[in-house]
């Protein structure tokens, strides 16, 4: 049979592919009538046009046609004729058995004088998008008319031409669809912030009191209804094909799905509303009888860096609203009168609660407004629909279907769901959810110990284990994994076992530590030389300028201010260290699970507003603490006052000054859920400090799980357990941990230094044992922004 | 089917547990003594990253497999057969290896 499809937008195109997904045997003939010269591509993303995205990767149609489709591209249909039940273009007559019309939106144009000057544009299609760019050109001043989601994409996108904005809304405030009046007020900084004018409440009489090269009208789209209209079928109140919940038209064997169709009198202007109304009827038409139910109108996007987020009802009788205009955060909820159900709401400028309170609507609140604003997602009482792995988009109840069927452990979840096998940083939520279910959870490290790591800790130091096939004979089977050789390796390094590539500990490394470098994602590895608490003599600079200018590397400020040299092959890192350390430097253990930097502001020795001296303190502390191996990296911080520029309270340990010694800081963190140290022990004299310092660390690698931040080890134990343990020495362990601290001080060695004076060692950093002088042909660069970078022709995740 | 083979170090330059990378013509294997000096040849290049590293994995076991963890995203190879335990229809080549007098030789076709 014969089906005409008038349209190949995103909805159309996504039609096509729903149907040919159903219609097995071929049941449907396909032809498509398109006006545009193209195939169907992303409309959504339609700015990245404008900031190097192709058209091609634009494309939403993927290679080849499904069969029994053909596409008419440039062939607009010009009118249907129901009684004939036949579709006529210009050229052509195509009778259909069964119509779908997927005709979009076009731009609403305001009743505007000369609307139609040649340099007024809209801002729906590519074509639209070449007439700007081409136009805009060699010219300086843009203005928008139009204020809402489109307007601020378009803004944008005549941002990224580099002309001056300016955008004309007539509502009282930007989006005023989705924002109320606070949100609008707290957007307009945000978007003034990027020095684009905004003016509200004011119409548009004529283009010419714009006094603009370029005008973008961005003011709403009004459905193409035309064709519709023009043939007798029924249109909705305010435009649109008006069809019923399965998206049948008035006339039998007609459709109409996306933004050109009315579902009981109402248009979306969404793409997935559309999306749901494609696979309706392409689910009608093989047979099926679903109906659309009420679309989900929820929104996340981000328009000019800032966060917006939309979901559920807008208004209701009863609204909980935080505004917080310092941070540039504002969110509304929405909530019945009752306040016990959430209707709907609005984020803006942080919306990282969104997936929680999405998946919420309907249903109570998942936690005070405050709270949710505060932690981003309360993770206890998470609703089962919402998301947990973003990676692989994997749900709560995803996860909690696997451990149904048995899956009660963490590898076992990741290989049934994927959840956590991308970036990783949802497991301890998987813990979590496990915990939340009941399992109880072994704290075995893994399949050869039975034992937790602090456990496999305390038998090593009280046995006096010196290697891994001493304690796997001892207490373990097997012969290791990824979890267990490298926290054993930790242990024995946090133990004094001398250098980590000495004997059998060289077969314990992980990826990184293997090579005391930074495995990248080419093979090639990176280097990064210590900057105690970021103060470098010009000299130094010079010298870490010419090894990587000699060595062809890719150089990077880091986070933790000092110098990464990427790029560098194995064979190659004898070769730079031998450089580096003849000027004075040392291992700056960015590969290793160890203390990576402390880093500090200039204090009281440059700053008018310092009250200490943070950079003497935070070059001593590197120096005392530097190559401690930990269950995890530890990260640090010196601020010289309260200002707390170094930003010591995202760090593991944090100090900042105050006027009579230093305030310490612990727990802090970035990552997953990002956490503020807590105040430990205030006005603390130099010497207090440092004891204290030192147990807290030493106290953390002897206590803490695998893998684990000091942010949940110091939320497991609480502020007051720990500071009986440090202070007031509650479990008499103060003099053992401060004489380890003080063996891991005394016995200090630049691993690297080590390295370059142990022929043994030195030869296995070759590229091949038996053919050392040939480099690992598969790896090769390219140049961006004037520095060599790898050639992604291999390196890609899976 | 001759099967020629090629020397390419002393079997007590390589440490247990740790492989090595080799260079047969343009044939990149990855080469382990285990703990028992059992030797296996294994193709170089990480399937599911593209880069030639699996030599720099941690070798171990899963159950009784012998296996290398890609220093990747871990994911473990059989040593024996290179095939992937983690993903599927996913492996490595495998290459004959032997010790003569004190010398690895790996046999590549």
């Amino acid at each position: 049979m014969r089906l005409v499809v008038i349209g190949n937008g995103m909805v159309g195109q996504r039609f096509v592919e729903a149907l040919a997904a159903r219609d097995v045997d071929r049941g449907w003939s396909v032809t498509v009538l398109a006006e545009e010269s193209r195939r169907a591509y992303d409309r959504v993303r339609l700015s990245a046009y404008f900031e190097g995205v192709t058209a091609e990767e634009l494309t939403l149609a993927p290679p080849g046609v499904p069969t029994g489709t053909e596409f008419l591209l440039g062939e607009p249909a010009v009118a249907v004729d129901l009684a004939e039940r036949v579709v006529r273009t210009a050229h052509e007559a195509y009778p259909y058995d069964a119509l779908v019309l997927a005709t979009g939106s076009r731009a609403f144009v305001p009743p505007v004088a000369n609307a139609d000057a040649p340099h007024c544009f809209v801002y729906r299609t590519l074509d639209d998008l070449d007439a700007i760019r081409a136009h805009a050109a060699g010219q300086r001043t843009g203005v928008v008319v139009g204020g809402g989601l489109l307007g601020l994409e378009a803004a944008n996108a005549l941002r990224l031409l580099g002309l001056d904005v300016r955008i004309v809304e007539h509502a009282p405030h930007l989006m005023p669809l989705q924002v109320d009046v606070a949100g609008g007020a707290l957007l307009r900084r945000r978007v003034r912030a990027l020095d684009i004018a905004v003016d509200c409440g004011e119409g548009v009489r004529d283009v010419a009191d714009l006094d603009a090269d370029v005008v973008v009208f961005a003011a709403g789209i009004r459905a193409r209804d035309e064709l519709a209209r023009a043939s007798g079928l029924a249109v909705g109140p305010r435009g649109g094909v008006l069809v019923d919940s399965s998206c049948r038209a008035s006339a039998p064997d007609v459709w109409a799905v996306g933004e050109c169709a009315a579902v009981d009198g109402v248009t979306y202007g969404l793409v997935a509303p559309g999306y749901a109304m494609a696979e309706v009827v392409a689910d009608r038409l093989t047979g099926g009888d679903s109906t659309l139910d009420t679309p989900d109108m929820s929104t996340k996007l981000k328009l000019l860096g800032v966060d917006v987020a939309s979901f559920g009802a807008l208004t209701g009788p009863l609204d909980v609203v935080y505004n917080d205009p310092a941070t540039g955060v504002y969110a509304k909820l929405v909530l019945s009168d009752d306040a016990q159900t959430l209707l709907g709401g609005i984020l803006v400028g942080d919306a990282s609660a969104y997936p929680t309170l999405r998946a919420s609507v309907g249903g109570p609140l998942p936690g005070t407004l405050a709270d949710l604003m505060a932690s981003g997602a309360a993770p206890v009482g998470l609703p089962d629909s919402a998301q947990v792995c973003s990676c692989h988009a994997v749900t709560k109840s995803d996860v909690l279907d696997a451990v149904a069927c048995g899956h009660t452990d963490i590898p076992a979840i990741k290989a049934c769901t994927k959840a956590g096998t991308g970036c990783g940083s949802c497991v301890p939520l998987l813990r979590s959810l496990l915990a939340e279910a009941g399992i109880a959870q072994s704290t075995a490290l893994c399949e050869h110990f039975g034992y937790s790591r602090q456990e496999l800790f305390d038998i090593v130091r009280v046995r006096g284990i010196r290697t891994y096939s001493e304690l796997v004979g001892a207490v373990g089977t097997g012969r290791g994994c990824d979890l267990c050789k490298p926290a054993v390796a930790s242990i024995l390094a946090s133990l004094g076992g001398g250098h980590i590539l000495d004997g059998e500990q060289a077969a314990l490394q992980d990826t990184n530590d293997h090579f005391l470098a930074n495995l990248q994602k080419d093979g090639t590895y990176s280097v990064v030389p210590r900057v105690p608490a970021g103060e470098i003599t010009p000299e130094k600079l010079i010298v870490i300028g010419e090894v990587a200018r000699d060595f062809g590397l890719y150089t990077k400020i880091t986070g933790g201010q000092r110098v990464d040299l990427f790029g560098a092959r194995v064979e190659q890192l004898p070769a730079i260290w031998r450089r580096l350390v003849d000027a004075g430097f040392e291992s700056g253990h960015a590969y290793g699970k160890a203390l990576r930097t402390v880093k500090s502001c200039v204090g009281d020795t440059w700053c008018r507003y310092g009250v200490q001296d943070s950079v003497g303190l935070a070059v001593a502390l590197e120096l005392r603490y530097r190559g401690l191996r930990a269950p995890h990296k530890i990260k640090a911080a010196v601020s010289g006052c309260a200002r707390e520029c170094a930003e010591a309270r995202g760090k593991d340990f944090g100090i900042i000054a105050t006027e009579n010694g230093w305030n310490l800081y612990v727990g802090g963190n970035g990552g997953f859920t990002p956490r503020h140290a807590d105040l430990l022990l205030s006005d603390l004299s130099t010497t207090d400090l440092v004891t204290y310092v030192d147990r807290f660390l030493m106290f953390y690698v002897r206590t803490a799980d695998r893998l684990q931040r000091t942010s949940v080890w110091v939320g497991n134990l609480g502020l007051d357990y720990l500071r009986a343990v440090i202070v007031d020495d509650s479990l008499g362990l103060a003099a053992d941990l401060d004489a380890a601290m003080a063996q891991h001080v005394d016995g200090y060695v630049d691993e690297w230094r080590a390295v370059l004076d142990d022929p043994v060692k030195l030869r296995r950093f070759v590229s091949f044992v038996n053919a050392p002088d040939t480099p690992d042909p598969t790896i090769s660069f390219t140049v961006e922004r004037g520095q060599p970078v790898p050639l992604l022709s291999i390196g890609t995740r899976p | 089917m001759t099967v020629t083979w090629t020397a390419i170090c002393r079997l007590d330059h390589l440490l247990p547990e740790r492989g090595a990378a080799a260079l047969l013509g343009d044939t990149q294997v990855a080469v382990f003594r285990l703990h028992d000096d059992q030797l296996y040849a294994i193709g170089n290049g990480d399937p599911l990253s593209g880069a030639q590293v699996l030599s720099r994995g941690i070798v171990g076991t899963r159950g009784e497999v012998p296996v290398v963890l890609s220093p990747m995203h871990k994911q473990a190879f059989d040593l024996r057969t290179g095939a992937c335990l983690d993903v599927p229809g996913v492996g490595v080549p495998v290459y004959p290896a032997r010790c003569r007098d004190g010398l690895i030789e790996v046999a590549v076709p």
